[in-house]
């Protein structure tokens, strides 16, 4: 198939006069050039594997290798992480009951309150997630079930959503945000309590803000435009089947967090990598000029408004308090691994080297002794 | 400008269908895809053709004839401009991999089934479909190109309106038309000669462009055309020419020709003018066109580049269908999988409801995963195969080595997708006679009347050529190569016609033929021509002229050597030509010579030829009246005419001492220039404009002037010393043997001067210049294995028959009893005694030939001519019938004696041939020589050594060869068991090999020959040779080679799985059929033990790097699949993870399979050892295929889980979580081939980093640009957020170097506890040179100790060679 070009390459190497008859035209010279690269001489490095030539590498990467690992261990030691299960699997569990009653459509909310203790007072700034087990956001068909034009703020997507949505598309009118992920939104309400040693109980203020990815906010998602008004905006949708409240109504407090820059919603649509996950639920700032910690040791209650189900596929859900650091949460998995991989480098080294000493020698008279 | 006229003639050919302008057809399919009329046509004359003149009377006959008839423009594009895109698609779509693409496409286009967007799967099919459309597009447009410039050609063609010869372009000619053409000038079609000015009605072609001969070939008129002589008026042509249908066959033209009286005609090949042949020699010819167009012979020779499935790319295809099985396994898994998952599941929120069952789930998410894992089948890997063999084959086409100075010829790479077997070869199948040998022919010695003349002289020149051959040949070479590399140009051109290049180059009018250049021709370098006679024969010759010769019994001998000189001289097709007048044939003068001659010379001519000519017409004996002649003749007392001169040129004009002789060769040496010099007369008038011909005119009649004026001037004419001699002549042949004996009998002053369509002019030692009638050449052919003339001889006028041909046929014919008792005692003696020479000859390595010759009674001979009239004039059955009446003339000759001459080896053959054995490749030599003879050589080329022991197979029955068989292979074994011995050698001839080839032998056969170092097969047929090499190919299993130079190898190397031809002196039928060609023997070596071995394990490596490339990145999809319940989901974006097997991973594999070496070329031709890897498919085991595997599976588990662990719990998202795996598994798979490459330039560093850095700016601009693109998953921000973030570039290191360790680790420890040879090889090449030299030493020694140890090769032999390998390195 490609010959025909070949000859192409051929023949651009000969000259059009070249063509005389009975050889009594110009002699034309078909000698190839003597270039390195034609005649295949480049220079080159010949990289050959022995163990002598390998033997700084191994060296190399177990010295670098294990001060990382060790750096990548304590730092993420050094974050502290709370995490309690609030499904109400066990009957003991204070949303048992929540958790039983379930349903969609509930108007009337369930509420538990989970109690904890946290051993260890969290210093700097904690992130609040809610976690979710056996949930499959992955899954293709729920990936799928979106339409990211709709969510940024184009007018003909907001009345005809697409294909992709089906069946979460329409209900008798447009459904705005349309799809399967939009309509299995995480609805439950989650309120953190500090009591106070002497029993009072003190809401911990939760920000929402600045929850999400700063380009989802700003870029990706966008309500449609031409009007303040949302409502007037999202008239002629309706709202996706599982939700209680339309999207313009998502955040009664904020008004910029409605529609589809609801933070939240934002947040929930960034489809989880694995079945087990958490998602930023808020943010519990550091106090400003205050040198008691943001979450100090003591009883902490966990106040739930119990909406979403997943029991009946086996799921849990769980609220996590994490601190993080410049290699973002809890994960003692990297340093390890690193430290590992940089012994066992090192130890290979050592191999090599012995291997080195007995074969290296051998190869170089091989010629010789043979 | 071209642009636009090519869309323009696009158009056109889409518009004007009737054009009559042919359209193409792959020759191979021509009979069915012809138009339907053509069927008609063809239907109602039976397979036949009719053709009329155009501009006759009969208008509307000639329309309704040659309706079917094609015209002569052509047309080699595939595509006009509308067909295009339909016609390349419905192409390109016939391709499994692009039909694979295409389902993938259409499987995605089911919702339920589909992956991701349907636009992304489009891209590779997109992609493919494009390059390969714009690569068709360009090509077209190249051969659109060719065409317009051939079909814009200008032809003189007669117009019927204007009545007269106007200029027309190519593709305005038709079939019928008449065209007129000068000398020089290119036939636009294919015609019937119907005039030409040379009064015998001859003119000569030469057929460089369509076969790469460049000796002319004569054509001659139509046999008794009314108006014969005179200038051919078209307007009065009347006659129908019926002919066959348009074919392919060259050499085959019948049809007849019906005059308007209804006589016939025969037609045959000699009257057709061939398209894209040149005319020479010939001031005008006048033809016919019978074919036009596609429907030429030119046209129909032409077939496309071959196609051969290469040794590696069939295992290739194997593995292929593992990648389809593992596929399948996979999504079957995922299938499953997800079926169990969802029956598992009940009413979960991120379920999508629906209806279908979990089991249809599976079904269709089977489908899915076929299209997310595509990747796993390397559709890519085929085009990128592609890619890199053209890529090797540009470097094997720009090697330097293989550059021929002589011959100004490159290799030539026919065949593109086979480079990699040039790595493999196990046995190599060689032709002896100009592939072993230089296919120079130059007469060594003769027998005559059983009389050996051992040409002593001859030899020791022989000798000494060899030495200063390279300087003193250079000359003719050069000149040579220019016609050669025509050929070689003519033949590269693979698609559109042979002639195009050729012409092209003249339509461009940039270099007019100019024929002052010294015009040499083939055969002609002076080691052929210059021969020294042998001196006792001289002396016989000439005692031959004294006065005091009468012994009868003596000038017996003399009859037997005259004729003998005699048939050397004329029995032959040559074509005699002069170097002051390239490709003017030095012709048999008319007796109109006279009018510059005195009548004095006149008279003395008379008196000496006169009466003796006409006074031996009556004697009617055979034997005696030459002899009475010479007595008569020589008896007037010529006897210093002849001075044998121990000189190596031939005897120039004047030697003799005294003015006789002078006189005699003045007079005489006029008439071969006269006919030219007439023809320069014409010259002035009618070709004007050629002023160089002028003065060469000029300076030719002055010479004749000069020769003829008188007897002093002889000398001074011959012009400045140096200058070639006006009776220097060139002898054009056929074939080397042809050239070499003329030559031979040249140098006895038996000269052939020049050849007419009806006599020869022969000169004879003291007879001077006699013609001799022609009346027959029954030409040779390889059934009857000789050639004859039938002559009216010029002094007995009786009719004499002169033979040349194998011994073998020549004895056999020779032995059947002859009438006359006193000759056969006689001829029993000679044959004896020839026998004899015969079997020294051979044993010497030399070519023999016998010369008999018959006497023919007249009325033998009318009763022969009829028959043979009868045959030649026959349309059916022409061949078969010629061939009986050469049988029937062939019998009962007079055996003559014969000739032995010999063949040299070219440079550097035994080399080649031990470096070839050193590489593990057995080396058969198939000849279709004597058995001595081939032995000789197989000694001379070191194939046997004189340590062998030597296995002769001869015998008569196919019980007595199992037998044998049966012997030798015992033998063998005892051999084997017994130490000492080195090897054996067997030599088979053709009968034996008849019967070992039979279906119960071959296996015997086999058995034993594969145990034997070399094979020696003599006396092979062609068939026989295609035979053994299919019966070795495909019951041993190996892979072959075979090279040869001539026709009769053309069916070895087609067999054979690479065939290589030689550009060597004998046509192109070898090169044709090839798939490399190269100029020398020598070359060999190097093409395979460098480039064969480079591009084995260049291509090898590169495929299974893709093969690794594409698990290790398939795998990372699927273990993903664990975690999002089997669904079909992706963490990468569609963009993203298409690309990256298109795009991001895809250049630098390429380069490592175009530019990766893991030797030096010096190394591996100083150690052809390593070539042994490849021959067994070292690179490429399936072991190696599953340990890639394997290790492919490692990285990808390595590559998913330590980003799977890193984020196991957080809240990263699909693409957060895709973004390192991607980005370490590019990383991986750049470096793994950083550490599979052995050498890594400027280029692999550039290839590399670009890709790495293109992949990491794709996936940052997408991940800032990309809004609302790509919907399922988007990337907008996911990399950016990735690329800030330490713990990305965390994981990207761990996982990237926990990935290659494995690779890395078993690398450095199997190259140090036990290197192959390779590597060590490779750690040679880093030595310094001294060091290296040493080293090489050493090498060479152990492997040859070695092998004595394993009783393969002598140890002595290599020993010796040692010091030879060790050159100093270039630095």
């Amino acid at each position: 198939m490609m010959a025909p070009s070949y000859n192409a390459k051929e023949e651009d190497g000969h000259q059009p006069g070249a063509t005389g008859h009975g050889g009594a035209g110009t002699m034309t010279n078909k000698k190839p050039d003597n270039t390195a690269f034609k005649q295949q001489r480049l220079p080159a490095w010949q990289p050959i594997l022995t163990a002598g030539t390998v033997l700084p590498a191994f060296f190399v990467i177990g010295l670098i290798f294990i001060p990382i690992g060790v750096g990548l261990f304590v730092t993420s030691n050094n974050i502290k992480e709370f995490e309690i299960d609030y499904t109400g699997v066990d009957m003991s569990s204070p949303c048992y009951n929540c958790s039983q009653s379930y349903s969609w459509n509930n108007t009337q909310s369930c509420t538990c309150s989970v109690h904890f203790s946290l051993d260890q007072p969290f210093e700097s700034n904690v992130f609040m997630y809610y976690g979710l087990s056996n949930f499959y956001q992955n899954h293709r068909r729920y990936v799928k079930s979106r339409d990211d034009s709709q969510l940024n703020g184009d007018k003909t997507s907001l009345q005809s959503p697409s294909k992709e949505c089906e069946p979460y598309r329409s209900s008798d009118k447009p459904i705005a945000p349309c799809g399967a992920i939009a309509n299995s939104l995480f609805n439950d309400t989650l309120e953190l309590y500090y009591i106070d040693p002497n029993g009072s109980r003190t809401a911990i203020p939760l920000v929402k803000k600045g929850i999400a990815w700063w380009t989802d906010k700003h870029v990706k998602f966008r309500n449609p435009s031409g009007n303040n008004n949302l409502t007037v905006v999202f008239q002629g949708t309706s709202k996706p089947v599982n939700w209680r409240k339309p999207v313009f109504e998502l955040d009664p407090l904020d008004s910029d967090n409605n529609g589809f820059i609801n933070e939240d919603f934002i947040v929930w649509m960034r489809t989880a990598a694995l079945p087990t996950f958490r998602k930023l639920y808020c943010i519990i700032q550091k106090k400003p000029n205050n040198m008691t910690p943001t979450l100090p040791r003591g009883e902490y209650i966990l106040e739930v408004t119990y909406n979403y189900p997943v029991r009946s596929f086996d799921g849990r859900k769980r609220m996590i308090l994490s601190t993080i650091s410049w290699m973002g949460g809890k994960n003692p998995f990297l340093g390890i691994a690193y430290i590992t991989v940089g012994s066992v480098c090192f130890c290979l080294g050592l191999v090599l080297l012995s291997i080195h000493y007995r074969y290296g020698k051998r190869n170089n008279s091989a010629e010789i002794s043979s | 400008m071209e642009q636009i006229h090519w869309v323009r003639h696009c158009w056109q050919q889409l518009v004007a269908t009737e054009s009559g302008r042919g359209q193409y057809t792959a020759p191979a399919a021509l009979p069915t895809k012809t138009s339907p009329v053509l069927h008609n046509t063809q239907g109602l004359t039976g397979k036949r053709r009719t053709v009329i003149a155009r501009h006759g009377r009969h208008q509307h006959e000639y329309h309704s004839i040659s309706k079917g008839c094609q015209g002569n423009g052509i047309r080699t594009t595939k595509y006009s401009l509308l067909s295009f895109i339909p016609m390349n698609l419905f192409q390109q779509f016939h391709r499994a991999a692009n039909l694979y693409f295409l389902f993938l496409v259409m499987l995605n286009w089911f919702p339920v089934v589909e992956a991701f967007g349907k636009e992304i799967t489009m891209i590779p099919l997109v992609v493919v479909l494009i390059v390969i459309a714009i690569k068709d597009a360009l090509e077209d447009y190249r051969r659109y190109r060719f065409d317009q410039k051939v079909n814009n050609n200008i032809a003189t063609v007669y117009s019927g309106k204007q009545q007269t010869y106007v200029d027309q372009r190519w593709q305005d000619v038709h079939v019928g038309d008449f065209v007129r053409l000068s000398c020089n000038e290119i036939i636009p079609a294919d015609m019937l000669l119907l005039y030409s000015s040379d009064p015998h009605g001859v003119c000569y072609i030469e057929t460089a462009n369509l076969d790469g001969e460049t000796n002319l070939k004569q054509r001659q008129v139509v046999r008794d055309l009314p108006q014969q002589g005179s200038e051919l008026t078209p307007e009065n042509f009347h006659s129908r020419i019926e002919c066959e249908s348009p074919n392919n066959d060259l050499s085959r033209f019948r049809g007849y020709m019906e005059y308007p009286s209804k006589a016939r005609v025969g037609l045959h090949n000699d009257n057709l003018l061939l398209r894209s042949c040149t005319i020479r020699n010939t001031e005008t010819v006048i033809g016919i066109v019978v074919y036009a167009g596609h429907e030429t012979k030119a046209m129909k020779n032409n077939s496309g580049p071959r196609y051969k499935r290469s040794k590696l790319e069939r295992r290739l295809n194997v593995d292929v269908l593992w990648s389809v099985v593992l596929l399948v396994i996979m999504c079957l898994t995922a299938a499953i999988g997800h079926g169990l998952w969802l029956r598992n599941l009940k009413e979960a929120s991120f379920l999508i409801p629906d209806t279908t069952s979990p089991a249809l789930s599976g079904f269709y998410l089977f489908w899915t995963m076929i299209i997310v894992l595509q990747v796993l089948i390397p559709i890519s890997l085929y085009v990128s195969i592609e890619i890199v063999k053209l890529c090797q084959i540009f470097f094997i086409q720009n090697d330097v080595d293989f550059y021929n100075e002589y011959m100004d010829s490159r290799i030539q790479c026919r065949a593109l997708n086979i480079t990699e077997d040039l790595g493999q070869i196990q046995y190599v199948f060689s032709d002896k006679t100009g592939t072993l040998t230089e296919n120079k022919m130059v007469f060594r010695r003769c027998t005559i009347a059983g009389v050996e003349y051992p040409h002593e002289e001859n030899a020791r020149r022989l000798e000494v050529y060899e030495e200063d051959e390279a300087m003193g040949c250079s000359h003719t070479l050069k000149s040579r190569a220019s016609a050669k590399s025509l050929s070689c140009k003519s033949l590269s051109c693979n698609r559109s016609s042979v002639s195009l290049h050729t012409l092209t180059g003249h339509s461009e009018g940039e270099e007019p033929p100019s024929p002052t250049l010294p015009q040499q021709s083939a055969f002609s370098s002076p080691l052929e021509k210059d021969i020294v006679p042998d001196p006792f024969l001289v002396q016989k010759l000439n005692s031959l002229s004294s006065p005091l010769f009468l012994l009868k019994d003596a000038s017996m001998e003399l009859t037997y050597i005259v004729d003998f000189f005699m048939a050397l001289a004329i029995c032959n097709t040559v074509v005699v030509s002069s170097p002051n007048q390239p490709r003017h044939v030095v012709q048999v003068p008319e007796v109109s010579c006279t009018p510059l001659k005195s009548l004095e010379d006149i008279k003395m001519l008379f008196q000496r030829f006169g009466l003796p000519r006409f006074s031996t017409l009556s004697p009617p004996h055979t034997t005696e009246s030459p002899r009475s002649f010479t007595r008569r003749l020589f008896s007037r007392g010529k006897a210093a005419s002849f001075t044998p001169s121990p000189s190596p040129t031939p005897t120039k004009r004047g030697t003799g001492p005294d003015g006789e002789p002078n006189l005699e060769a003045s007079i005489l040496s006029i008439k071969p220039v006269s006919n030219p010099g007439e023809d320069g007369d014409r010259g002035y008038e009618e070709e004007g404009e050629h002023g160089s011909w002028k003065g060469e005119e000029n300076k030719m009649l002055h010479l004749t002037l000069g020769a003829c004026s008188g007897l002093g001037n002889s000398n001074g004419a011959q012009g400045p010393p140096g200058e070639p001699g006006a009776d220097e002549l060139i002898y054009e042949a056929e074939s080397p043997d042809e050239a070499a004996l003329v030559h031979a009998a040249r140098a006895y002053r038996c000269t052939l001067q020049g050849r007419s369509l009806e006599s020869l002019l022969v000169e004879l030692p003291g007879m001077g210049s006699l013609a001799v009638r022609l009346l027959h050449i029954l030409p040779f052919d390889s059934t009857r294995k000789r050639m004859s003339v039938v002559v009216r001889h010029p002094l007995t006028n009786q009719v004499v028959v002169y033979t040349k041909g194998a011994d073998s046929v020549i004895m056999d014919l020779a032995e059947s009893p002859k009438g006359a008792e006193q000759s056969d005692g006689r001829q029993g003696h000679i044959r004896e005694q020839t026998q004899k020479h015969l079997d020294n000859y051979a044993r010497e390595g030399l070519r023999t030939l016998c010369v008999a010759k018959k006497v023919l009674e007249e009325e033998e001979y009318e009763i022969w001519l009829k028959r043979h009239a009868f045959a030649e004039t026959s349309i059916e059955n022409r061949e078969e019938l010629l061939l009986e009446s050469a049988q029937r003339l062939e019998t009962n000759l007079t055996l003559l004696g014969a000739t032995g001459i010999v063949d040299r080896l070219q440079e550097e053959v035994p080399e080649t041939i031990e470096a070839l054995q050193r590489a593990g490749v057995k080396v058969w030599v198939l000849t279709g020589d004597k058995q001595e003879t081939a032995i000789n050589i197989a000694c001379a080329c070191k194939l046997l050594r004189s340590t062998d022991q030597l296995l002769t197979a001869n015998c008569g029955s196919k019980e007595a060869c199992k037998a044998l068989l049966l012997e030798l292979r015992a033998e063998v074994e005892r051999g084997e068991a017994a130490e000492g011995t080195s090897g054996f050698t067997l030599v088979v001839d053709g009968r034996t090999l008849d019967f070992a080839l039979q279906e119960d032998l071959k296996g015997d056969f086999l058995e034993l020959s594969r145990r034997c170092r070399a094979v020696v097969c003599c006396r092979s047929t062609p068939l026989q040779k295609s035979h053994v090499v299919k019966l070795v190919r495909d019951q041993l299993r190996v892979m072959t080679l075979a090279i040869g130079d001539g026709a009769n190898d053309v069916s070895m190397i087609q067999v054979a799985d690479v065939g290589i031809g030689i550009s060597g002196q004998e046509g192109m039928q070898a090169v044709m059929s090839s798939d490399f060609a190269i100029s020398r023997f020598k070359h060999l070596r190097k093409l395979l033990l460098v480039h064969g071995h480079w591009c084995y394990t260049r291509l090898a490596n590169m495929i299974l790097y893709f093969f690794y490339k594409n698990v290790m990145y398939v795998n990372l999809l699927f273990w993903y699949q664990f975690f999002c319940g089997f669904s079909g989901s992706v963490m990468t974006n569609s963009w993203v993870l298409i690309f990256f097997n298109l795009l991001f991973t895809s250049a630098p594999p390429l380069l490592y399979g175009i530019l990766d070496k893991d030797v030096s070329a010096d190394t591996l031709i100083k150690l052809p050892e390593l070539y042994k890897s490849g021959q067994n498919s070292k690179a490429y085991l399936p072991s190696t295929f599953w340990l890639t595997m394997l290790d492919a599976l490692y990285q990808s588990l390595v590559c998913f889980f330590i980003p799977y662990f890193a984020n196991a719990g957080s809240d990263a998202d699909m693409l957060t979580f895709g973004s390192p795996i991607n980005a370490s598994a590019l990383l991986t798979i750049l470096l793994h081939q950083v550490i599979e490459s052995c050498t890594l330039t400027w280029l692999h560093v550039l290839v590399l980093v670009g890709s790495a850095l293109f992949y990491f700016s794709f996936t940052l601009v997408f991940s800032v640009v990309c809004v609302t693109c790509s919907p399922p998953t988007n990337p907008l921000g996911v990399d950016k957020l990735q690329m800030s973030q330490p713990l990305f570039y965390g994981v990207c290191a761990l996982t990237t170097v926990l990935a290659l360790l494995p690779r890395f680790l078993f690398h450095a420890l199997r190259n140090s506890i036990s290197p192959s040879d390779t590597l060590k090889a490779a750690l040679m090449d880093q030595l310094n040179p001294e060091n290296y030299c040493r080293r090489m030493q050493r090498w060479n020694q152990t492997q040859a100790q070695s092998k004595a140890r394993g009783l393969v090769i002598n140890v002595e032999d290599l020993d010796f060679k040692i010091p030879d390998f060790i050159l100093p390195k270039e630095l």
